[in-house]
């Protein structure tokens, strides 16, 4: 097992009547609920975390791209990366990731990953997003219907540009080329590992089969619901006639840790459900315009987990019921492990992105939860499948003789 | 009226209404497509030889894959002509298919007869923005589109059932195929760039509009005055963006007597 610790840096200060006040935690929130002053110490906390999720064993750290936000601060994901990538030396830096149609030209994806690549010895993975209907259509303005051929054409360049060595033209329907030329490439040849995060397209679990891509389920509905979701994408596999890896697989999952049951739900439950009561009251009108989803899934009922009965569930969520329907994963060491368990066996994976920090929850108690699950967790469950114990094909493969820029930092020896 | 096929010379699958005699008037329905039952099409065959073409992606036509850009939009509205053989027909257009019939009578200003826009789509002011249809949810959007929500919203779904999942889910996915391809247009701005173009306009143009229409307000009528100087405006009161739905016998009388001139 694999296990990436994620942030999606939220703003911890949406204000308590944020759902009466406000229609949109994305899109149209106003941008006046954020204060650069106060964004300047959320962004230092939160890039420390990473890093001592580094210091602690994870094997990844995790950011992803989202815009119009009010529960992911990270429009460039690629700022966060690089400031990782200078400061650690020891964990993958998963991207996952930037969201390829909206990049003009695309090119500029293929360069700014190839760096982060460089500048990290080697130990990027690169994540391609169709991207969310909010962040897409409704931020970055891309036409609905267009987004996904768009995207098919943007990967195509990309992987092109990464994989020759002769300098090309490219004449697409979206963007014209006369000159391409990757400089600098990827350390990782022919390309670091491509994760696809998907929400619920179908489409999505072929283009990763037939790159043979990790699937990455993001979803902040918990196991029980992503079942539905990685049974099919597992009967494609099968159909497919591919190994049954459970690399080829990643879902990402709150997970909070104390001593005990009871000591988790003290520390944490407020924090959970400022994430689900507020960070989740997206205005369902964003959450799948038409044209978004293809007539395909539509039809094969695979609907947004925002436009399902999540939305309207969300906001009145309680910590048990959170905690008993699974969405989270919470409690003493021995419950998460049971648990953690449960989830990765029944979905089937090898990855897992672990969202330690929720909502508005401090840095010690962030701290405190990651360090249970580093010492108390993890290693109880690296050994689930014994029998793909040396797949590294979704893994990075670093250079052996890099930076340890870290050694190096004033202080280093009290991180 | 009865309902004919034809295929365009690019290989659109296209559904045509038609009935009456006399003039051919070719109807470009808008972005939700022909509503069923029709009250206007029939009142309006009394007059003319009227076509209402679906467009691909709509109803039963196809060919939706040829059409990216405005510009397949329009010359798609002319292959319809030519498949139908019509020599100058007047053009009428109501919303997104006024926005198409703008486009082709900029492209070919002499192959029609008149040109009627009914609260047409395609042009954009910054003090006025246009609500983002794409952002709207179901019952939302009768009270956009009508002046009398009420009745509006039984026009709209055909008086579905939406307690009926079956037939919800079948509406919401015609709705996406619909809207999704109307997005190549319409999404995120409906503007592509119609106003630098419409100077080419010599077809006897007339504007129709709906006084209360608060989708496409009637600020913008004084906008396409502007642009087509040669225009006349007839604003008709109680009716909203769907003015064609909500009052037909207003909107037939006052095209037919603007044709007739």
């Amino acid at each position: 097992m694999r296990f990436t610790w994620f942030n999606l840096m939220p703003w911890p200060y949406l204000p308590d009547d944020f759902r009466e006040q406000h229609r949109s935690v994305w899109v149209d929130i106003p941008n006046t609920l954020y204060d650069p002053r106060r964004g300047h110490f959320v962004y230092h906390e939160y890039m420390d975390q990473l890093e001592y999720a580094d210091s602690l064993g994870f094997d990844g750290i995790g950011v992803n791209e989202h815009h119009q936000n009010g529960y992911g601060l990270m429009p460039s994901p690629n700022i966060i990366a690089a400031g990782l990538a200078r400061r650690t030396s020891r964990a993958a830096i998963c991207v996952i990731g930037n969201s390829i149609a909206l990049y003009n030209p695309p090119i500029r994806v293929a360069e700014e990953f190839a760096m982060l690549d460089v500048i990290s010895g080697g130990r990027l993975i690169a994540g391609f997003p169709v991207g969310t209907p909010m962040d897409t259509n409704f931020c970055y303005g891309q036409i609905p219907i267009i987004t996904r051929d768009k995207y098919r054409e943007a990967h195509e360049l990309i992987m092109r540009a990464w994989h020759e060595d002769e300098i090309f033209a490219f004449d697409g329907k979206y963007t014209q080329l006369r000159y391409v030329n990757c400089w600098p490439k990827p350390i990782q040849k022919p390309h670091p590992p491509i994760y696809i995060p998907g929400g619920g397209s179908i489409e999505t679990w072929d283009f990763c089969l037939d790159h043979d891509y990790n699937y990455s389920y993001l979803s902040f509905g918990g196991y029980k619901r992503g079942k539905l979701l990685m049974d099919g994408y597992w009967e494609r596999v099968a159909q497919r006639n591919k190994d049954e890896s459970p690399y080829r697989g990643a879902f990402a999952q709150i997970i909070c840790v104390g001593e005990t049951d009871q000591e988790a739900e003290e520390l944490y439950s407020e924090h959970v459900r400022y994430f689900f009561n507020r960070c989740l009251h997206v205005y369902p009108g964003f959450a799948d315009p038409p044209g978004y989803r293809t007539i395909k899934t539509l039809k094969a009922g695979v609907l947004s987990q925002l436009t399902e009965d999540a939305l309207s569930k969300f906001p009145t969520l309680t910590w048990k019921d959170l905690v008993d329907d699974r969405y989270i994963i919470a409690g003493s060491p021995a419950t998460v492990r049971d648990q953690m368990v449960e989830m990765i066996k029944g979905l089937h994976i090898g990855h897992v992105f672990g969202l330690f920090h929720n909502g508005n929850m401090p840095d010690w108690k962030t701290r405190h939860s990651t360090k249970l699950f580093a010492e108390k967790v993890m290693p109880q469950l690296r050994d689930v499948w014994p029998e793909w114990k040396h797949d590294d094909r979704w893994w990075p493969k670093p250079m052996d003789n890099r930076v340890q820029p870290e050694k190096s930092l004033p202080g280093a020896e009290r991180r | 009226m009865k309902t004919t096929s034809i295929e365009t010379k690019r290989g659109a699958k296209v559904r045509v209404l038609e009935a009456g005699k006399g003039a051919p008037l070719v109807f470009f329905h808008g972005a939700g497509g022909l509503l069923e039952p029709n009250p206007f099409l029939d009142p309006l065959a009394e007059r003319f030889h009227v076509f209402a073409p679906e467009l691909p992606g709509y109803g039963e036509s196809t060919g939706e894959e040829f059409l990216d850009d405005m510009l397949d939009f329009a010359l798609h509205g002319w292959d319809v002509v030519a498949a139908l053989g019509l020599k100058q027909p007047h053009l009428v257009g109501h919303s997104l298919g006024g926005m198409i019939a703008a486009e082709m009578a900029c492209i070919a200003p002499n192959d029609l007869d008149k040109l009627v826009l009914v609260a047409p789509a395609g042009l954009w002011l910054d003090a006025h923005p246009i609500p983002d249809l794409f952002a709207m949810l179901p019952f939302e959007l009768a009270q956009l589109l009508f002046h009398d929500p009420i009745t509006g919203a039984a026009l709209l779904t055909g008086g579905l059932d939406f307690s009926n999942l079956e037939a919800l889910r079948d509406f919401y996915i015609t709705n996406a195929k619909q809207m999704g391809n109307a997005g190549k247009l319409l999404f995120p701005i409906p503007n592509r760039g119609l106003a630098k173009r419409l100077y080419r306009l010599t077809a006897p143009t007339a504007l129709l509009w709906g006084k209360s229409d608060t989708l496409i307000p009637p600020v913008y009528a004084e906008r396409w005055k502007q642009l087509i100087p040669q225009t006349q405006l007839q604003l008709i009161a109680e009716a909203g963006h769907m003015l064609p739905y909500e009052k037909p016998q207003a909107f037939v009388a006052a095209l037919a007597d603007f044709l007739a001139r």
